[in-house]
C-alpha cells in the first residue's frame, strides 16, 4: 500500500491539537515549539504533494479509500486533483504563517493552538475528500472551532455577536446543503456517497433543477456569495489575527470549493440551467463589494469586504461555464488565499501596535515597520489586479472566461444575447478602478504621511518570525505572477476534470 | 546566433531588475555606495542597448533578436519579445535617460536604497513596453510603470504644497498628485484592459505578429454586432487608453500635477519615457490592428492633437511656474507626435505618411532629450532657489552664465530652432501632414508660434531682466555632476540637428515597410 500522506496531512494537524492539550498550559515556549513543528511538518507535506502530483496524467492522485460505514455506502475516500492540489498547499501555507504570527498570543495559547489545528484539520479534510458524507463530516469540524476562536480570543467589542452570526449562517448553510446532498445519495439509487459514483449517477434535469440552488448556495453562504455575505466581514474583523488569516485565506474558498465540487460536478445540469442567478449574484459581489469596501473606516472591514468583493471572482468565474473562467476562479483561490492571508497579518500587527484600525488615526506606520509596509503594498498590488502579480493572472482569465461564456460550448442552457456576457464584464470591471482607489487610500493613509504623536513609541519593530511570514506570503504572490505556469496547468488539468462531467471536455 | 545575441533583449531587460535586486542587500545607510551602484546599474542596459543598436540589421524588414518562451499557456499568451527600428530608437531613448536621471538624483538622500530601486524597476517596465510582442506582455509592461512612478511622486516629489479636494478636504499636492496619476491612468487602461480580453476571446491568441495577421482580416458577427462596430468599439477604448498617456486634450489634466509635484528625475523619465509608451502603443497597436478605423478617425485624432499643440502652447505661456510650464510644453510637443500619428493613418500607402511618421518617431525621440534636459535644468534652478515661481527669478544670466547658455541652448532645441534636433522632427511631421491635413497642419502653427513665445518667457523670465538682488552671492553655478548629465543631452541634440540621418536611417526603413 502507498504512504497515506493525504491522511497524514488531514490529521496531523488534529494529532497536534490533542498532544498540545497533554501539555502543561504553562510551559508556552514548548507549545509554540511544538505547534510550529507541527504546521512546519504539514506544510512540507503539502508541498510535497502539490509538486508530486503529475499533471500530465491528470484525475485523482495519492488516493485513499476504506470503508468506513459500508451499510449506508459512506467510505473514506480521499484523493487530490489539480483543483484541489493548489488548495492543499494554500491551507499548509496558511497554517505555518498563522502559527508564525500567532507567537506572541499569551492568553491561553494551548487551546488556542489546538483549536486552530482541529479548524485545520476540517479544512483539509473537505479539500481532500472525496466522498460527500466525509465532505460533510469535515466541514462541520471546521466551523466549529471558529465559533470558539472567535467568541474566545477574538475582539472584546464584538466577538460574541460575530462568532453567533458566523456559526448560525454557515449552520443554516451546511444544513440546507446537506438536504440536498441527501437528496443525491437517495435519488442516485447507488446506495453511496462516493462522489466519483456519483458523478455518474445521471440525475434527472427535474431533480439537479431544485437540488443545485440548495447545495450550491449552502456552500456559497461559506464562499461570501451576496446576499449572504454580511457574516464574513463581520467574522473577519472579529477574529484574533491568526483566526481571519484561516478565514478569509481558506475558510472562504472551502465554500467555493465544496459548491464547485458538490454542487456543480454533480450536478452539471443544475449548474447549466442556474447559471444566471449565479452570474448576477457573483456581480453584485464583485462590484457592491469594492464600492462597500471603500466607504469603511475600519482597516480591518476595508479587507473583510474586499474579500467579499475578490470571492465574488471566485463565483463569477465559475458562473462563467468556460474553461478560462474555470482556469482563473482555481487561480483566485489559490491567489486570494495567500493575499487576504498577507493583508490580515499585516492588519493584525498594525493593531496590535496602535490598537486602533480608524484609518483616519493612523499614520506613518512605513517608517517603524517597513517590511509590514512593503508586503502589505505587495498584497494590496495583488488585489488591484495589477499585471505581474498573481491576482492578474488570477483575474485575467476570469474575465475573458466572461467575455466568452456566452458562446461557451457547455454552457447550452441559455441563449443570451451575445452582448450580456461582455456587457457583465465590462460592469465588472468596474470594481478594479474601485478597488485600485481603495487600496491606495489605505497604503497612503496607514503607512505614509505623518504619524500621529501618541504612537511615538509604541510602534515597535516587528519579530524575526513576522517577517519571515510576511516575506514567505509575498514571495509566493510575485512568484506566481511572474510564472504562472507554476500552477496554471494543474489547475488546467483539474479544469478538464470539471469540463468532462459537462460534457465538453 | 551565439546564445548572448539570442537573449540580448531579455538581458537588456532584466539587467535592470537584477542591478535593482543587488541594491537590495547593500546596507542602506551606504548613501554613496548605493548611488553608485545604481548608476552603474543602469549603464548595463546601456552598453547592452549599444550592442544592439550596432548589431541590428537596418536593412532588414520584420522584427529582429525575437524570443519567444512559454508564459501563459492556458490563454496562449506567450512571452515575445522582439524590436524593429521604432522600437531600438526608443529602446536606446529610455537606456541613456535613466543613468542621467540617476546621475541626477544624486542630491536626493532620503532613503535612497528604495528611490533607485524603485527607479531601476522602472526602467525594465518601460523597456518591457517597446520590446513587446504580446499584447498581455505588452500590458503587464505597461501597467507595472505606473507602480514605482507612483510611490517616486508620493513619496520623494516637493515636500510643499497642498491641494484642496471636491469637498473642501486638504492634502498634501503630492499625494493628489500622485493619485490622479495612478487612478487616471488606471482608469483609462480599463477599457484597453477589456479590449484585450476580447481580443483574446475572439482570436484566441495575444501574440502579435499574428495578430496583425488574424484580426485585421476578421469577419463576421461578434457579441450581436458586426465586426466592423466592434473593432470600432476597442478601438476607441484603445485610443483613449493612449491617448491619455500621451496625453492629447482633454485627457492631459493629470499631466502638469504630476510633473509639478515629481522628483526632478522622475519628471525627467515621466516626460522622456513615459509619455512616448501612449504614442508608442499608437504606432505597435492601433495603426496596425484598426487600420480602417484608424483612417477613418484619423479626422478626429489630429483635431485632438491640434487643440493639444494649441492649448498647450496657451497654457504654458499662461503659468508663473517654471515647472508647470515645461510640462505644458510636453502637451505641445506630443500634440505633433499625434499629429503625425493622424497623418499616417490617414494617407497610409503613401510618401506622406512615411515621411509623417519618420517625423513622428523622431519627434518622440528628440522630445524624450530636450523634455529631460529642460525638467533637469528647472530642478537645478529649483534646487538652489527653492522656488519655481517665475517672478521670483530675474537677471540670473550674469550670476550663473554656464547654467544661463546651457538653459538657452535646451531651450532652443525645444523650440524647433533649425540646426537643434526639435526643428528636423517637427518639420517632418508637418510637411507630412500638410498634404493630408492641411486645415489641422495650418492652425496647429498658431501653437508653434506661442512655443516660440512661451519659450521665450521662460528664458527672459530667468535669465534677463532686471536682477533680483535676493540671489546675488547666493546662487552657485552648474557643478560637475549637473553637467555630466546636460552634456551628453546636448551634443545628442546637436548631432540629431546636423545630422540626423544615423537614427533615422534605422526608423526609415521599418516606417517604410509599415506605411509605405
Amino acid at each position: 500500500m502507498a504512504f497515506p500522506i493525504l491522511s497524514i496531512i488531514v490529521f496531523t494537524p488534529l494529532a497536534a491539537g490533542l498532544l498540545l492539550l497533554l501539555v502543561p498550559g504553562e510551559k508556552q515556549n514548548e507549545i509554540r515549539v511544538a505547534a510550529l513543528g507541527a504546521a512546519a511538518f504539514t506544510l512540507l507535506l503539502s508541498i510535497f504533494v502539490y509538486f508530486g502530483y503529475d499533471e500530465g496524467v491528470g484525475g485523482y492522485q495519492f488516493v485513499e479509500k476504506y470503508g468506513w460505514l459500508p451499510q449506508l455506502g459512506v467510505s473514506y475516500y480521499v484523493g487530490v486533483d489539480g483543483l484541489n492540489a493548489p488548495l492543499v498547499l494554500l491551507t499548509g501555507i496558511v497554517m505555518f504563517t498563522g502559527v508564525l504570527i500567532s507567537w506572541k498570543i499569551d492568553d491561553r495559547p494551548r487551546e488556542f493552538f489546538a483549536f486552530l489545528f482541529i479548524l485545520a484539520t476540517g479544512v483539509f479534510g473537505v479539500f481532500v475528500a472525496l466522498d460527500l458524507f466525509m465532505l460533510f463530516f469535515f466541514y462541520e469540524i471546521a466551523v466549529f472551532p471558529m465559533y470558539l476562536l472567535i467568541a474566545i480570543w477574538g475582539w472584546k467589542v464584538t466577538r460574541e455577536y460575530a462568532a453567533m452570526k458566523l456559526t448560525l449562517y454557515l449552520f443554516i448553510g451546511s444544513v440546507i446543503a446537506l438536504v440536498g446532498a441527501l437528496g443525491m445519495y437517495f435519488a442516485s439509487g447507488l446506495g453511496t456517497f462516493d462522489m466519483i459514483a456519483l458523478e455518474q449517477a445521471n440525475f434527472s434535469p427535474g431533480f439537479q433543477a431544485w437540488a443545485f440552488p440548495m447545495v450550491f448556495m449552502g456552500f456559497a453562504v461559506l464562499g461570501g456569495l451576496f446576499p449572504f455575505h454580511n457574516w464574513s466581514p463581520v467574522g473577519h474583523v472579529a477574529a484574533p489575527t491568526a483566526v481571519s488569516m484561516f478565514h478569509a485565506g481558506v475558510l472562504m474558498k472551502l465554500g467555493a470549493f465544496a459548491a464547485l465540487r458538490v454542487g456543480m460536478m454533480l450536478l452539471p445540469q443544475g449548474a447549466q440551467m442556474w447559471m444566471p442567478v449565479v452570474l448576477f449574484l457573483a456581480l453584485i459581489n464583485v462590484v457592491y463589494g469594492a464600492f462597500i469596501a471603500m466607504v469603511q473606516t475600519d482597516f480591518k472591514y476595508v479587507i473583510g469586504y474586499s474579500s467579499v468583493s475578490h470571492m465574488g471572482l471566485v463565483m463569477f468565474g465559475l458562473a462563467s461555464m468556460s474553461r478560462t473562467g474555470f482556469v482563473g476562479a482555481g487561480m483566485q483561490m489559490f491567489s486570494h488565499g495567500v493575499m487576504t492571508a498577507l493583508f490580515f497579518a499585516a492588519v493584525g500587527m498594525v493593531y496590535d501596535r496602535a490598537h486602533t484600525r480608524e484609518i483616519p488615526k493612523l499614520g506613518g506606520i512605513a517608517k517603524n515597520l517597513p517590511v509590514v509596509a512593503v508586503t502589505f503594498i505587495i498584497g494590496g498590488l495583488v488585489s488591484m489586479g495589477m499585471p505581474g502579480f498573481s491576482g492578474f493572472v488570477a483575474e485575467f482569465p476570469i474575465f475573458m472566461g466572461v467575455w466568452g461564456g456566452g458562446s461557451s460550448p457547455i454552457n447550452t442552457n441559455w441563449n443570451f444575447a451575445a452582448w450580456v456576457m461582455p456587457l457583465i464584464a465590462i460592469i465588472a470591471a468596474i470594481s478594479i478602478v474601485v478597488t485600485a482607489s481603495y487600496i491606495i487610500r489605505i497604503i497612503r493613509k496607514v503607512f505614509f504621511g505623518e504619524m500621529p504623536a501618541e504612537f511615538e513609541g509604541h510602534i515597535t519593530s516587528i519579530s524575526a518570525l513576522d517577517k519571515v511570514a510576511l516575506i514567505f506570503l509575498a514571495t509566493i504572490l510575485i512568484l506566481l505572477g511572474i510564472f504562472p505556469s507554476l500552477m496554471v496547468p494543474m489547475v488546467e488539468s483539474g479544469v478538464e476534470n470539471v469540463l468532462r462531467l459537462f460534457g465538453g471536455a | 546566433m551565439d546564445f548572448f545575441t539570442e537573449h540580448l533583449l531579455t538581458a537588456i531587460l532584466f539587467s535592470p531588475v537584477v542591478a535593482g535586486l543587488v541594491l537590495l542587500f547593500l546596507p542602506g545607510e551606504e548613501k554613496k555606495l548605493l548611488r553608485v551602484a545604481a548608476f552603474i546599474g543602469s549603464l548595463i542596459p546601456l552598453a547592452l542597448s549599444l550592442i544592439l543598436w550596432f548589431r541590428f540589421d537596418p536593412t532588414a524588414t520584420g522584427f529582429q533578436f525575437e524570443e519567444q518562451a512559454a508564459w501563459y499557456e492556458a490563454i496562449n499568451s506567450s512571452f515575445h519579445l522582439g524590436v524593429d527600428g521604432i522600437s531600438l530608437a526608443m529602446i536606446l531613448l529610455t537606456a541613456i535617460l535613466t543613468p542621467l536621471a540617476i546621475l541626477a538624483s544624486f542630491g536626493i538622500s532620503d532613503r535612497v536604497k528604495a528611490y533607485m530601486i524603485l527607479f531601476l524597476f522602472l526602467e525594465t517596465g518601460m523597456l518591457g513596453v517597446f520590446m513587446s510582442l504580446d499584447l498581455l506582455i505588452f500590458f503587464v509592461f505597461y501597467e507595472i510603470g505606473l507602480v514605482p512612478m507612483y510611490f517616486l511622486i508620493n513619496q520623494w516629489g516637493s515636500a510643499t504644497g497642498e491641494r484642496k479636494l471636491w469637498g473642501g478636504m486638504v492634502v498634501p499636492a503630492r499625494t493628489y498628485a500622485s493619485f490622479k496619476f495612478m487612478v487616471y491612468t488606471m482608469g483609462a487602461s480599463l477599457g484597453l484592459l477589456l479590449a484585450i480580453q476580447m481580443i483574446g476571446v475572439v482570436s484566441g491568441t495575444f501574440d502579435l505578429p499574428e495578430l496583425y495577421r488574424s484580426w485585421t482580416s476578421l469577419s463576421g458577427t461578434y457579441f450581436g454586432l458586426d465586426i466592423a462596430q466592434v473593432k470600432t468599439i476597442a478601438f476607441w477604448a484603445f485610443t483613449i487608453a493612449f491617448a491619455l498617456k500621451v496625453p492629447v486634450w482633454p485627457f492631459h489634466t493629470w499631466l502638469p500635477d504630476a510633473h509639478t509635484e515629481a522628483p526632478t528625475a522622475g519628471s525627467m523619465i515621466l516626460a522622456g519615457v513615459l509619455l512616448k509608451l501612449g504614442a508608442y502603443g499608437f504606432i505597435r497597436l492601433v495603426l496596425p490592428l484598426y487600420p480602417d478605423q484608424a483612417k477613418y478617425f484619423a479626422g478626429a485624432i489630429a483635431f485632438l492633437a491640434v487643440m493639444a499643440i494649441i492649448f498647450g502652447a496657451f497654457a504654458s505661456y499662461g503659468q508663473t511656474d517654471f515647472k508647470r510650464l515645461v510640462a505644458y510644453s510636453s502637451v505641445n510637443h506630443m500634440g505633433f507626435v499625434v499629429l503625425g500619428i493622424a497623418a499616417a493613418a490617414l494617407s497610409v500607402g503613401t510618401e506622406n505618411a512615411v515621411i509623417a511618421m519618420n517625423g513622428t518617431v523622431l519627434q518622440m525621440f528628440n522630445h524624450g532629450l530636450s523634455a529631460a534636459g529642460m525638467f533637469f535644468l528647472v530642478g537645478v534652478l529649483y534646487d538652489r532657489t527653492h522656488t519655481r515661481d517665475l517672478t521670483k527669478y530675474g537677471g540670473l544670466f550674469p550670476l550663473i552664465p554656464v547654467y544661463g547658455g546651457i538653459l538657452i541652448f535646451t531651450s532652443m532645441a525645444s523650440l524647433g530652432l533649425p540646426g537643434l534636433n526639435g526643428f528636423v522632427s517637427e518639420f517632418l511631421v508637418v510637411r507630412g501632414a500638410w498634404p493630408v491635413l492641411t486645415l489641422h497642419t495650418a492652425l496647429s502653427m498658431i501653437g508653434l508660434l506661442f512655443t516660440g513665445a512661451y519659450i521665450l518667457k521662460g528664458i527672459k523670465s530667468t535669465l534677463h531682466g532686471p536682477v533680483n538682488k535676493e540671489w546675488i552671492g547666493h546662487l552657485k553655478e552648474i557643478d560637475k555632476r549637473e553637467l555630466l548629465v546636460i552634456v551628453p543631452l546636448m551634443a545628442l541634440m546637436l548631432w540629431l540637428g546636423i545630422w540626423p540621418g544615423w537614427l533615422l536611417g534605422v526608423i526609415n526603413h521599418t516606417v517604410t515597410a509599415l506605411f509605405g
